[in-house]
């Protein structure tokens, strides 16, 4: 991994005003008491408002629930969204699990190496884009994919992600979803059931292949 | 196959309106408030009647489950009803569908679940990466509350029903119930020991039930059509309908909803356009999701989508995600790859499953090189049921059996591969 904004575990870290308000109400989603349930939502906060999970945002969330420290540390480093290093601007997480390796995720791994010039955990040096291999993301019928932020990017080629990373590159948001047009899990070509029950309950099916 | 008229999600692959709205329109909340003005026994007893079996993997009568919960709610003893979305089943993707584009379905289902489990809140355990579907919920829930379906006096009963969500962070073993339970309280995602069970001891120390996505959304409409309905489907305890995902080597992957019991080449012929190649050159298919024993062709030629029936050949509807695999798949590169997968998700509180999947996978890939003695594939097999059985969730059991379904079906491919190695060199 390069080494990019190592020195910045101790930058200072507050809700801003507007997060410190949501985080009241996430708190309030669980039983009086029971604020320690709201650790992992404020984490999430945290991680969103850094762009990454610095130590001084577990120590901030921890004094906000008036929780343990080393509860807030165990939660941060048990689930694997949480990240403890700074990373690039897009987050590609290739799906490499069964379903997306049996329709190709070795290519879609190659393309993103190739196109972005580095290997999977690290970081290109404009800081730009951090490449992993991640887990089932859980839409197996639309593999191979691939999340971008929060984005599901599916029904990948390697043409197809070569021109995501390049509209990344260039600014641009390129569209999410199924990149072969068809829609959400419906097979392509158009659905095989739910044809008969009304005019717009199955609908024209968008592309397909 | 199961016909238009006698299918539940009617929006399952979201072309219609996905609001409140849209929902209405396809029956969706509609005079909830009498379904629950039949009590919470009738509620139970028509679960019970139908059959439905929990779709999250296990298969454990839903109905059943709910009856475990205590009869009177202590006033410092609240109840829970938690909803489990936290879809992470290698090949399993059909709880992405319901949350996207039928969430008044489930949310209208965590009502009548929760009235006849005597809950006033539901959590929502939905998995961090679906941040997207989190958002499509959250909307829906907004909804609900400004038309007061949900609220204080939902459905204009007396009943004040309300449903948090909270979002997983990417922790596959969050889906074992009790892990799950953990992880919202905002601890490690951990599997707790059972007895005692959730009913009694779950959610903050309360009587909890917890439920997959599926099973909830269903529930809405057993109870308009009755239990009888439902169980008139499929085939004598493995009723009603199913969502299917089939993915893999097929000419059109896709999510379909089926009666369950249809036999599993009519479910890929008719849905998913059929094997990559032609039915002939299928090699094997996985029929409930990455845990469960992989089947050769010859068992797939004949054998029927349901529980008792995957389970009469060693296998298992698991989440009914159907994983293809046609002649070019390197299958024993696809179960190190599963294998690969439990190493990752361990949560390491067991020994047996810590260490063991480490072993497994490692041994796996020896055996995907040829580089293994032939003795060890013994061994090996010796290992998984070392594993089995011995931990204390699931996870173990789940990493052991993709392993044996290899050694017992496809012996002679990994023996092949030893036997080449050692020619070559």
């Amino acid at each position: 991994m390069n080494k990019i904004k190592m020195s910045v575990q101790s930058v200072p870290f507050f809700f801003t005003a507007d997060n410190l308000k949501q985080a009241e109400d996430v708190i309030r989603r669980y039983p009086p008491g029971k604020q320690a349930a709201a650790t992992m939502p404020l984490l999430d906060l945290a991680q969103r408002q850094a762009g990454w999970l610095p130590r001084t945002a577990m120590d901030y969330v921890a004094k906000l629930l008036r929780v343990p420290l080393i509860r807030v540390y165990e939660v941060a480093t048990f689930y694997t969204m949480y990240r403890l290093h700074p990373i690039g601007r897009y987050h590609v997480k290739i799906c490499t699990n069964l379903s997306c390796w049996l329709c190709g995720s070795e290519k879609i791994v190659k393309t993103c190496r190739d196109v972005l010039g580095v290997n999977i955990g690290e970081t290109t040096l404009d800081e730009q884009f951090t490449i992993e291999e991640i887990e089932c993301a859980g839409a197996c019928v639309n593999a191979p994919i691939v999340q971008i932020g929060d984005d599901y990017f599916e029904d990948l080629d390697s043409d197809s992600m070569q021109k995501i990373l390049e509209a990344l590159k260039r600014g641009e948001q390129p569209k999410a979803g199924s990149q072969s047009g068809r829609q959400c899990s419906c097979p392509a070509g158009g659905p095989t059931t739910l044809q008969s029950s009304g005019p717009e309950s199955s609908g024209p099916v968008k592309g397909g292949t | 196959m199961l016909s238009d008229k006698d299918r539940v999600f009617t929006n399952l692959y979201g072309f219609q309106d996905v609001s409140l709205k849209g929902a209405r329109e396809r029956g969706d909340w509609d005079n909830t408030a009498s379904l629950m003005a039949q009590g919470r026994d009738w509620i139970v007893d028509q679960v019970q009647k139908s059959g439905l079996r929990g779709r999250g993997g296990a298969g454990f009568p839903t109905g059943l489950k709910w009856t475990f919960m205590p009869r009177q709610v202590i006033t410092d003893r609240p109840h829970y009803l938690v909803i489990n979305a936290d879809e992470g089943e290698p090949g399993t993707c059909k709880d992405r569908d319901i949350l996207r584009n039928e969430p008044h379905k489930l949310l209208e289902g965590a009502l009548l679940a929760g009235f006849s489990v005597g809950a006033h809140v539901a959590y929502i355990y939905i998995r961090g990466e679906f941040y997207r579907e989190s958002i499509v919920l959250q909307t829906a829930i907004n909804e609900a509350r400004v038309a007061g379906l949900l609220g204080d006096k939902a459905c204009s009963t007396d009943w004040r029903f309300n449903v948090e969500l909270h979002r997983g962070m990417g922790a596959y073993i969050c889906g074992e119930e009790t892990a799950l339970i953990n992880s919202i309280e905002g601890r490690k995602g951990q599997p707790r020991l059972k007895p005692p069970f959730p009913a009694g001891v779950g959610l903050f120390g309360c009587p909890t039930t917890v439920n997959n996505v599926e099973s909830i959304a269903v529930i809405p409409t057993i109870l308009r059509r009755g239990g009888e309905w439902f169980a008139g489907l499929g085939r004598p305890k493995n009723t009603g309908t199913k969502v299917f995902c089939i993915s893999g080597h097929v000419n059109t992957p896709c999510n379909v909803e089926e009666e369950m019991g249809i036999s599993l080449r009519e479910l890929i012929e008719r849905h998913a356009g059929g094997v990559r190649g032609g039915w002939e050159n299928l090699l094997a298919v996985i029929p409930g999701g990455s845990s469960v024993p992989v089947l050769p062709k010859k068992i797939c030629d004949h054998v029927l989508m349901d529980f008792d029936s995957l389970r009469e050949v060693q296998s298992g509807l698991g989440t009914a995600a159907v994983i293809v695999m046609d002649r070019s798949t390197d299958i024993v590169h696809a179960v190190a790859r599963l294998s690969r997968f439990y190493k990752h998700e361990s949560c390491g509180q067991c020994t047996p499953c810590r260490e063991g999947t480490g072993w497994l996978w490692r041994m796996m890939e020896r055996m995907v090189t040829g580089t293994a003695h032939m003795a060890e594939i013994d061994v090996l097999d010796q290992v998984t049921r070392q594993i089995e059985g011995h931990t204390i969730c699931a996870l173990g059991d789940a990493a052991a059996w993709p392993v044996q379904g290899l050694i017992r079906h496809f012996r002679a491919e990994i023996e092949n591969r030893i036997t080449e190695r050692a020619r070559a060199a």
